[in-house]
């Protein structure tokens, strides 16, 4: 009780006793029960794999090089997303909201890689959600994750917007911390999709 | 004691109309006024359940009755089940996580008070939403584990099938957000001195309970999602006829349904290992024991969940792995009722309502886990699969179990969250109707099933031998209803005139009972600091070796009461739980209200992300 004086001077409502955020845990909390989410799509995808009793397949349809570009702008916004953290814990809010936009357009290209991917998919090999159980699995699982890419997308642009009117600073360090685990989580959810999907044959 | 705290730090100055009143519910984010809310709810919808079975009952009444149709008896069985489940015992749970654990662990709130609300009204608009069903006659019809491919656009055309799933899943999102802040708030919110090991039992069942939530929703919720992409996509993940696996709804459902299983009666456990050490004046025996052994529950719970599917043919190897396991799990849970009775032996016991219903539950479960292991077998099980015997099997755990223990908690913890004590000779009177009619109505099922009677009928033949004992099971059902009468009289008198209860009317052990009753906003005006599981007990009493009770601490000042910062309302969590109905919901009516009601729901996001970026800005502190 003794520093309870100084305590009131630099309590952070937002830390608990464990000297962790509390907004930084719950993140952790989510992204564990999205590993079960995607576990389980993976899962169905598996089970699903050769199943199919019509085609086309998966070796039929897939641009390989494409979607390792694809692959390859994921990771590198990661690299960015980090970038961004840096500069913003110095600080640097400027080149921070720089590298968080790049984040975001890399993340966005990501994105419109797969929409084209999936119309080429559609009006070149006439793969549809209902056209066997391959493309009911493909599209369901890529396309949540294509779904958590854009939401991605929506939270760092907004962070970046805020930062282009003064409302971010260093003292939203953990703010933007967040979002950066939400993004390495659902970029690190691609490599195991991107492995179990398009390269393991 | 008993008068609230005139001053509210942190809250705006509430009005003391009608309309501000309602205001005040609609946007609080106290974590005992959610508490409320979600009891309150659950009871109506537990109501709601409990008619639906009453109907039922008088159906299988006598043989070849014609009150409800097959079409009406299929809506409900699947109605009662999902409500009991997701509406009645999940939310009742629900209201003792959020009033208690904030007060057991020394908490002003929960970790994301906000996030507290939303969970709420989200849970209100998916629970409107299922029953809405019965308003516009289509009821869901599919059993509350739906089946698929039964439930697949092909077999259950109509939108039946959609409100089922659709509510399940707006509840599912309730569940999840309310696992993430639990959490949350009993890793980080603990008072100074609480370790883990010091938290008090129910908090760690409820504790083991968060994890199984966010952990075993999103199996649910994907298979959800497949089977709404059947329905309206076109998918074909339940279509044997395209090569699918008419298993797979079933493993991703049960990988689901048996860890929610312990989501329902952990909370109860953890309940009736708090009021036993207090009516038997005695620490919890064994309590790491109990903790151990919920944790074990929690993780085995993981791996039993193909005992539902033994009948359709997964083969040796999986039948004896998953009854192996399945046998384990009754390992922890014989641990648990031998130190319940290890608490009560040599005990001062003082017999009040609530010990009453804890020892009802542990009687009842008792019997609910013993016909459960028979059912490990996979031979015994085929024998009972389907058939009343399974039907008596899971009202012992559920009813005898969960609901016994909830209403032990509703005894215990009411006078804590009201100021008044609910009358004792209309609690007996509740508890002694309520333990005789629920074996009235359910032990003879027992034997109903082993003879023969499968669940899910509408309707028997009059010369199978069935009459006698469904006519009892009937008769039991209507005694429960009268119980539960004496309960529902019990509140209102108790409301009225009830006995004015003080801070700790049952001389108990933990941090809750050291505050009025009812608590104030900010719960506790001090910070408590936390030597032991029994903490205010040791306050009290000593250590029982001599050891002198713990000097009291210096009176609360006003100042310090001034400086106590409490969150502010926020209508937020309201308006994007009805965002997210109405983006929902549009899924059967047109895609436009669905984008629509998506970019709304979006827009409600950043605003309530934004309503606390950067708070202090504006008016300093």
């Amino acid at each position: 009780m003794a520093d309870h004086a100084a305590a009131h001077v630099i309590h952070d409502p937002n830390i608990g006793n464990t000297g962790l955020d509390n907004r930084k845990m719950g993140m952790w909390a989510f992204l564990g029960s999205d590993c079960m989410f995607f576990g389980s799509l993976i899962g169905t995808y598996l089970a699903y794999k050769g199943k199919s009793l019509s085609g086309p397949g998966p070796h039929d349809v897939f641009d390989i090089p494409l979607t390792s570009y694809s692959a390859a702008l994921l990771l590198a916004s990661s690299l960015t997303m980090v970038l961004a953290l840096a500069n913003l814990q110095h600080n640097r809010v400027k080149s921070a909201a720089r590298w968080l936009l790049v984040t975001a357009l890399l993340g966005l290209h990501f994105v419109l890689n797969q929409v084209y991917e999936f119309t080429t998919f559609v009006l070149h090999h006439d793969l549809k959600l209902s056209t066997n159980l391959f493309g009911s699995s493909f599209f369901v699982l890529t396309g949540f994750h294509g779904a958590h890419v854009t939401g991605g997308v929506i939270w760092l642009l907004i962070l970046v917007g805020l930062a282009w009117r003064r409302q971010l600073d260093v003292r939203d360090y953990t703010k933007v911390e967040i979002a950066g685990l939400y993004w390495h989580f659902v970029d690190i959810v691609w490599i195991a999709i991107f492995t179990v999907i398009y390269l393991i044959p | 004691m008993a008068t609230q705290a005139a001053f509210m730090p942190g809250s705006k100055v509430e009005t003391e109309t009608f309309w501000g009143t309602v205001w005040s519910w609609l946007t609080t984010v106290d974590h005992k006024r959610i508490g409320i809310l979600y009891g309150t709810s659950a009871f109506i919808f537990f109501l709601i359940g409990g008619i639906e079975a009453l109907i039922m009952r008088l159906q299988l009444a006598r043989p070849d009755n014609t009150l409800v149709g097959a079409e009406r008896f299929n809506e409900l069985f699947t109605m009662h089940g999902t409500t009991m489940i997701f509406l009645a015992v999940m939310p009742l749970s629900a209201a003792f996580f959020n009033y208690m654990i904030p007060l057991m662990i020394g908490a002003r709130d929960v970790a994301f008070p906000r996030l507290n609300a939303l969970s709420y009204w989200i849970f209100l608009s998916g629970a409107l939403f299922l029953n809405s069903s019965w308003l516009f006659g289509l009821a869901p019809d599919g059993g509350w584990f739906g089946y698929a491919n039964l439930t697949t656009a092909q077999f259950s055309p109509r939108h039946t099938i959609d409100f089922w799933m659709l509510g399940l899943q707006i509840l599912g999102v309730s569940s999840m957000l309310a696992g993430f802040n639990f959490l949350v708030t009993i890793i980080n919110m603990r008072a100074p001195g609480m370790t883990l090991m010091r938290m008090p039992v129910f908090v760690w069942m409820s504790f083991v309970t968060q994890f199984l939530l966010v952990l075993a929703f999103p199996a649910i919720t994907v298979a959800l999602i497949l089977l709404m992409f059947d329905r309206f996509f076109g998918t074909l993940f339940y279509a044997p006829a395209a090569g699918a696996d008419p298993l797979l709804w079933q493993h991703l459902f049960w990988i689901f349904g048996h860890p929610e299983v312990y989501i329902l009666i952990l909370p109860a456990m953890g309940i009736v290992s708090e009021v036993l050490p207090t009516f038997a004046r005695k620490p919890l025996f064994g309590a790491p024991v109990v903790i151990y052994s919920g944790i074990m529950i929690g993780f085995f719970g993981f791996g039993v969940w193909s005992h539902h599917m033994f009948s359709v043919g997964m083969g040796p190897v999986a039948d004896s792995a998953f009854s192996i396991a399945t046998m384990l799990i009754a390992v922890p849970t014989g641990v648990k009722i031998l130190n319940w009775i290890g608490t009560l032996w040599g005990g001062s016991i003082r017999f009040r309502t609530p010990l009453y219903f804890a020892l009802g539950f542990i009687a009842m479960f008792t019997m609910g886990g013993l016909s459960g292991v028979m059912h490990a077998s996979p031979p015994v099980d085929l024998q009972q699969t389907d058939s009343y015997f399974v039907v008596a099997h899971f009202h012992y755990v559920l009813f005898g179990g969960s609901i016994f223990g909830l209403f032990g908690g509703i005894y215990y913890w009411w006078p804590k969250i009201n100021g008044k004590l609910l009358d004792e000779r209309l609690g007996l009177w509740h508890f002694w109707l309520m333990m005789i009619g629920f074996n009235v109505t359910f032990f003879p099922q027992h034997y109903l099933g082993l003879i023969g009677m499968p669940r899910r009928i509408y309707t028997y033949a009059p010369d199978l031998g069935w009459n006698f004992w469904n006519l009892i099971s009937t008769i039991g059902a209507f005694l429960i209803a009268v119980s539960l009468l004496f309960f529902i009289v019990n509140v209102i008198r108790t409301m009225r005139s009830g006995k004015i209860a003080g801070n700790d009317p049952w001389d108990a052990r933990t941090l809750e009972w050291a505050i009025p009753s009812p608590p104030p906003v900010y719960n506790f005006a001090r910070v408590p600091h936390v030597h032991d599981r029994d903490d205010y007990w040791l306050q009290k009493h000593g250590d029982g070796h001599g050891g002198a009770p713990a000097p009291r601490p210096a009176p609360v000042t006003a100042a310090e009461i001034a400086a106590i910062h409490m969150p502010s309302p926020s209508f937020w969590p309201l308006l994007l739980a009805l965002a997210m109905a109405v983006m929902i919901s549009g899924l059967m009516i047109s895609m436009y209200q669905v984008i629509v009601g998506g970019l709304l729901t979006l827009y409600l996001m950043y605003k309530f992300a934004m309503e606390l970026h950067r708070p202090a800005e504006g008016h300093g502190h």
